[in-house]
Formats: C-alpha cells, sequence, structure tokens
C-alpha cells in the first residue's frame, strides 16, 4: 500500500511482511531435510587422534626454541649468575637448556657472560664462527653490553656486539636469575618470528 | 722396533668446560704424561688499578667487589681496612662484629663453590657441586636480606658498615647455623672415604712444605702443605683476637688434604659466627666520614685472611680525593706460581684436578 | 700480633755487613741501593734472628721522577715484618735486579711490574708480558700513559 503523503514509495501491509517471512521459513526448512555432515569427516577416525596439523614454521621454530643448548662462555662474576639460574633453584633445565655443551658445534645459543678483554676476543670470534647455524647470542650484564664499569679501561672491549652480533641484551651487574630467564623468554619470543622463507639466501 | 715418539703441545685453552673462568696452559705431553707446563694469564685483565686512580676512595668499593667475585664481603673488608689504616679512621663495635659475621658467611660461601668444584673436576659431575649450590642459596638469601644484592655486595664501607641488619636477619642466620654442621656431616659421609675420590685426589699434585713458604703461597693452599699460617691469628684485625677458633693444617700438601683443609674451615666459620652473634653489641654502625676523603700522605699495606689466601691492598695516599696507587696483592696469582712444579709427572685429568684443588678465580689473578 | 720491625734498627743492622747500601731509613721503611739490593736481600733472608722467608708482596709506584719498588717481607718463624724499598731512577728502559732466586713467589709478580709499569728485572728466568699480548705497546699503568 502506498504511503500517505510520499507518492510512489509503497510499504508491505502486515499480511504481506508475515507472508514473505513465511516463505523464508519454508525454504530453509526444505533444504535442511538432512543432518551437516562432519567437516573432518575426510580425516578417518585414528588419524584425527594422532595428527596435529600445523605449519612448518610453527612446528620448526617450537623445536628450535625448546631446546637452546648453550655453549660454555662464562668469563666472569655473570657466570655465576648463570650457573646459579642452572642450578636446582632457578632450574633452567625446565626451558630444555641444563646441558651447557663444551664443544660449540652442538650448541646453538652463545650466552657471553661477563667482562671481554681484547685479548679473549679473537677466541670469541672464533668460537662464534664455529657454531652451527641457526645460532644465537645472548649479552649478559653490563660488561658484555657495553664494557659495564671498566669501559674507560685500555684492555676491555666496550661491548660484545663489536665482535659478535647480539640477539638479546640482559642488563644488571650481575643480573638476577630472574632476569636472565626472562631474557631467555624474549629470546623465545624473538625465535618464534622467524620464517624459513626469510632464512634461505 | 724401537718407536720413535716426540713431545707433543696441547693447548687447554681460555674457554674450557671447568668452572674457574679463562685460564689458558699449554701442556707439553710425553703420551699421557706432562712433561712441561706454561701458563697463560691475563683474559681477564680489566685495568682496575688504573681506573682505581682515577676514582675516590669510595668508589673504589664496588671495585673491590669485582675481583673475587665469589668472596665480594673479603675483598671489601680488606679495601675498607686498608683505607681505614692510612687515614686513622675508627670503627664502631657492632660494624666489627657485623663485618665478622658477614667475612666468615662468605668464606663458607666461597669454600662452598671451591669444594664444588673441585669435585666437579674429579669427575662426580654435578652432584656435589648442586648440593653445595642449595647451601650456597641459603648464604645468598641472607646478604641480600642485608644489602639486596645476591653477588657483588658493596656492603662494607670506610669507617664500618653500609646500613644495619634489619631483624629478620638473626632468626634466619640461627636456623641456618644450626643446620650447617649437619650438612658438612652428610656430605663427609658421601665423600671422605669415597675410593674414586681417595684414588684421584691423595697423593697427587703435592706441594712439599719448604716451596709452599718459597712462593709465598697463603691460605688454605699453605695450610694444606703443613704450615700453620693465618692471617686471623697471626696478626689479627677487626675483632677475631676475642673469638675462638683452631686453624685446621694438612700434613702433605696434595689434593686431598686441600679439598680436607677447606671443608674444615667452614666447621670453624660456624664456630666463629655462633660467638660473634652471641657478643654482638648495639651501637651504631658507621663513623662519620667525609664524602670526599682526603686522606694524609702516605701508605698503608692491610691485608686480610681471604677464603682464597692472604689478599692485601696497597695504597699510596697524595692528599688527594683518588688513590695514587692502588695495588691488589692477589692471593690466587702467587699461589699459582707452583702449579708447573705441582703437574710434572702427572697425567691430563690429574692435571685439571690439580688445578681444581687451588681453587682460583681469575677475575682476582688477572684483575 | 705481628710485630712491624722498626727499619732503624735493621738499617744499622745491614751497615754493618754491607756499609754502603741503605739510602735512608725511617720508622716505617727501609730505602736500599739498587745495585746493593740483591746482597742486601740475601742477608735478610739468612740472617738467623731475622729470617725473612716469606716474601708478602711486591709494589711498584711511578712517582715522576724516579719508580720505586716497595717489599713486603715477612717472617713465618718469628711473626714480624719489614718494609723494603728500592728505587731506579730514569724513565727509558729502567733496570732491577730481581729477587726470584731468594723468593721464587716474585716471578709472577715481578713480570706483572715489567709488563705495566716496564721495569726490567736482571736475572729473572722468564721476563716476558704476563697480562697483555705481544705487540701491546707501552705500559699502562705509568702516570704518563693516557
Amino acid at each position: 500500500m502506498e504511503v500517505k503523503d510520499k507518492p510512489g514509495i509503497y510499504v508491505y501491509g502486515d499480511k504481506q511482511l508475515d507472508r514473505v517471512e513465511g516463505e523464508a521459513i519454508e525454504s530453509l526448512k526444505a533444504h535442511s531435510q538432512q543432518p551437516i555432515p562432519d567437516p573432518d569427516r575426510w580425516l578417518a577416525q585414528e588419524i584425527q587422534r594422532n595428527v596435529l596439523v600445523t605449519t612448518v614454521d610453527g612446528a620448526l621454530n617450537w623445536a628450535r626454541r625448546s631446546s637452546l643448548w648453550p655453549v660454555n662462555f662464562g668469563l666472569a662474576c655473570c657466570a655465576f649468575e648463570m650457573i646459579a639460574t642452572a642450578a636446582s633453584r632457578f632450574d633452567i633445565s625446565r626451558f630444555g637448556m641444563e646441558i651447557f655443551r663444551a664443544s660449540p658445534r652442538q650448541a646453538d645459543l652463545m650466552i657471553v657472560a661477563g667482562t671481554l678483554t681484547w685479548k679473549m676476543a679473537p677466541q670469541l670470534r672464533r668460537i662464534y664462527d664455529q657454531m652451527a647455524e641457526p645460532k644465537w647470542v645472548l649479552a649478559m650484564g653490563a660488561c658484555a653490553i657495553s664494557g659495564g664499569t671498566f669501559a674507560q679501561s685500555y684492555s676491555v672491549v666496550p661491548g660484545v656486539n663489536r665482535i659478535v652480533p647480539v640477539d638479546v641484551y640482559v642488563p644488571g651487574c650481575p643480573p638476577r636469575p630472574e632476569a636472565l630467564l626472562y631474557g631467555i623468554r624474549m629470546l623465545h619470543h624473538k625465535i618464534s618470528k622467524r620464517s624459513i622463507i626469510s632464512e634461505s639466501r | 722396533m724401537a718407536l720413535k715418539t716426540e713431545p707433543f703441545v696441547i693447548n687447554v685453552g681460555p674457554q674450557h668446560p671447568s668452572t674457574h673462568g679463562v685460564f689458558r696452559m699449554r701442556l707439553t705431553l710425553d703420551g699421557e704424561v706432562i712433561i712441561d707446563m706454561e701458563p697463560v694469564l691475563g683474559y681477564l685483565h680489566r685495568g682496575i688499578e688504573k681506573l682505581a686512580e682515577g676514582r675516590t676512595y669510595t668508589q673504589n668499593i664496588p671495585f673491590t667487589d669485582r675481583l673475587d667475585y665469589l668472596a665480594s664481603m673479603s675483598n671489601n673488608l680488606a679495601y675498607v681496612l686498608a683505607v681505614e689504616k692510612l687515614a686513622g679512621i675508627p670503627v664502631p663495635e657492632r660494624a666489627e662484629y657485623l663485618r665478622v659475621i658477614m667475612a666468615e658467611l662468605q668464606r663458607i660461601a666461597s669454600h662452598l663453590i671451591g669444594v664444588g668444584a673441585f669435585l666437579n673436576d674429579c669427575g662426580a659431575f654435578m652432584t656435589p657441586f648442586l648440593y653445595m649450590f642449595r647451601e650456597r642459596e641459603k648464604i645468598l638469601d641472607l646478604f641480600e636480606m642485608v644489602c639486596g644484592q645476591r653477588l657483588t655486595y658493596n656492603y662494607m664501607r670506610i669507617g664500618g658498615v653500609s646500613h644495619d641488619i634489619p631483624d629478620e636477619f638473626l632468626p634466619a642466620l640461627d636456623k641456618f647455623v644450626s643446620r650447617m654442621p649437619g650438612f658438612i656431616d652428610e656430605y663427609d659421609q658421601l665423600l671422605a672415604q669415597n675410593e674414586i675420590l681417595l684414588a684421584r685426589a691423595k697423593g697427587v699434585g703435592i706441594l712439599p712444605k719448604k716451596l709452599a713458604i718459597n712462593i709465598s703461597a697463603s691460605g688454605p693452599v699453605l695450610r694444606a702443605s703443613g704450615v700453620k699460617w693465618d692471617i686471623r691469628k697471626a696478626d689479627p684485625y677487626s675483632v677475631y683476637d676475642r673469638l675462638e677458633f683452631d686453624i685446621p693444617t694438612g700434613s702433605v700438601g696434595d689434593c686431598y688434604d686441600r679439598y680436607w683443609v677447606r671443608i674444615q674451615e667452614i666447621r670453624q666459620s660456624v664456630r666463629i659466627i655462633r660467638q660473634a652473634v652471641e657478643q654482638l653489641p648495639p651501637g651504631e654502625v658507621r663513623t662519620e666520614v667525609p664524602h670526599l676523603l682526603h686522606p694524609p700522605v702516605g701508605e698503608a699495606y692491610g691485608h686480610i685472611e681471604a677464603p682464597k689466601g692472604e689478599l692485601g691492598f696497597y695504597l699510596v695516599s697524595d692528599n688527594s680525593i683518588a688513590p695514587y696507587r692502588f695495588h691488589v696483592r692477589a692471593p690466587t696469582l702467587i699461589n699459582l706460581t707452583a702449579l708447573r712444579d705441582m703437574m710434572i709427572g702427572w697425567k691430563v685429568a690429574d692435571a685439571v684436578a690439580i688445578f681444581g684443588s687451588i681453587d682460583i678465580c681469575l677475575a682476582e689473578v688477572d684483575r | 700480633m705481628t710485630l712491624a720491625l722498626s727499619a732503624k734498627e735493621i738499617a744499622s743492622q745491614v751497615e754493618e755487613q754491607l756499609p754502603g747500601s741503605i739510602v735512608d731509613s725511617s720508622q716505617d721503611s727501609l730505602v736500599v741501593n739498587s745495585e746493593s739490593w740483591l746482597a742486601v736481600a740475601t742477608f735478610l733472608k739468612d740472617t738467623p734472628g731475622l729470617d725473612f722467608d716469606y716474601l708478602t708482596s711486591i709494589t711498584a709506584v711511578d712517582y715522576y721522577d724516579y719508580f720505586e719498588l716497595v717489599y713486603q717481607l715477612t717472617s713465618l718463624k718469628h711473626n714480624h715484618s719489614l718494609v723494603v724499598k728500592t728505587r731506579c731512577y730514569g724513565r727509558v728502559n729502567p733496570t732491577l735486579p730481581s729477587v726470584v732466586s731468594l723468593w721464587r713467589g716474585a716471578d709472577f709478580q715481578e713480570r706483572e711490574i715489567y709488563d705495566l709499569m716496564g721495569i726490567s728485572f736482571n736475572g729473572h728466568p722468564n721476563l716476558k708480558r704476563i697480562f697483555l699480548w705481544e705487540g701491546f705497546h707501552g705500559h699502562p699503568l705509568r702516570k704518563d700513559y693516557l
């Protein structure tokens, strides 16, 4: 029926509206005679319980970050906080890292804990080069980040990032074991953002 | 048919699995037997002596923490003793007793690591080390209660200590001290007559008495060789002359004696702490000292019995705010002088055990 | 209590035996001529009654005109100590006799002084740099090293 003062605009009467809605319900009922099948029915029952579907990146990053094996590189006082983190109170084993490898070829994380001097710097570079890809470096303590208290000395490298590229910096003098664990978690977040496409050269 | 052999030089490099830090040895081997050894030091030389000439006397106290980082309280104590000797500053009695308590707790902590690392090197891979760490964490909790830090405390000040102990400290200390002898007994039971430890440590790396005196060894290394010399008894500082304790002395000077001396010293330290807590007087803990201290022109040598030996500081002052010369008499550097003599004739595996029994801390050797 | 011996008495004893070797003596320390230092050291070590068999420490101090070496000697038997000093003048290649033949504890300490201060020691079996690497220019602990 037409609206009173506005010619050319029509509004359905009550009965017409009801009829249109009733037709929609009837057509839906006609199409819903069978139940919608299970979306996963393409996997057999057995396989469904035993197969986890994920991306290659997700799986690879999870494997890499959950079992980072550090190489033994304690230089000075921070080394003892690193050892305390590995001891029974602040167990680093719950992150899969309790094995501090003596050989760099079997390790993928280098925690540089302590002051680096110029006399030691070639050995640091050598150990870093001997580690296999993928590898990460964590600079622990003020001395490893920037030279710390000894930055003006004639024999101290002002920051480990002059010799090797560093991924995570953990400040403190020495940082508490909880701080080191927080730094390791940040490294885990960093690793989980990697993708194999950007890695390949 | 005679086989032609020649000696072979290997490098036990600066990065190696024992927890002693960056120390390098060049071993000349004839088969497995060591015929010569040369230590290479300096991988942690940070130039503390030069840096200290540019900082005031109070600003140098954190530097001393980082010398032997396993015994920071003792280092602080030696330095402030030397400065107080130089400038003639008296120390209140309560501060003296607090210093003794902290120094003895620190001695226990340092010996725990020394013994744990030595056993680690002997082959008991991680078990004693972790047991020692468990007890050490209790001591670090006590220290954290007092000064807020776990490793480098910066607690002593020129003229006393930094601040007084909180109320929770003494009950917690009592609890620790009452359980410590039981822990040492448990440890002794596992290790003192252990066949493997006896085979690896008895008779190995002997340091004869005459040589020990000639090389100016000090601390447990000297006492294990049979010389009864302890600065706390010979030249008492602080309030050690009012406390009763024994000085354990070894007989032969092998690795087992050095290990045994350290364990006994832990027991004696517990005894000293008990007496010091009983005799602790009330009072203030620090004499007022100006911020920028101008000591009179002169020099002073202050020494203490640190856990690793005789730690001394030689300071020269020219009446300015910074020391003219700051020299550390590092006990571990001097104890290393006889390392070559102790190692010749033994095998490579013994080299690691002998080196571990001297208990060095590279930051102090290299300063 | 370790008795810090009065250097004046020791000075008179030393002067009897080895005349011309003492330069100066005060309450605290004894200053010895660098040429006769080895003879004085042997005397101090071997004389019964003095018996300084333990060398506590050696320090080198750079006063701009001269270098001064301070030896802290102790006797374990009698529990007394003495401070002996000796000087060497000149900044280009200063030399002093080494006491390694008497007290082997001087070995690493003299190497350290050579490394950081530049003072050479005659008679040292292995005088080379200990803390800094071969090829480092200069001697850092000298006052004119920047």
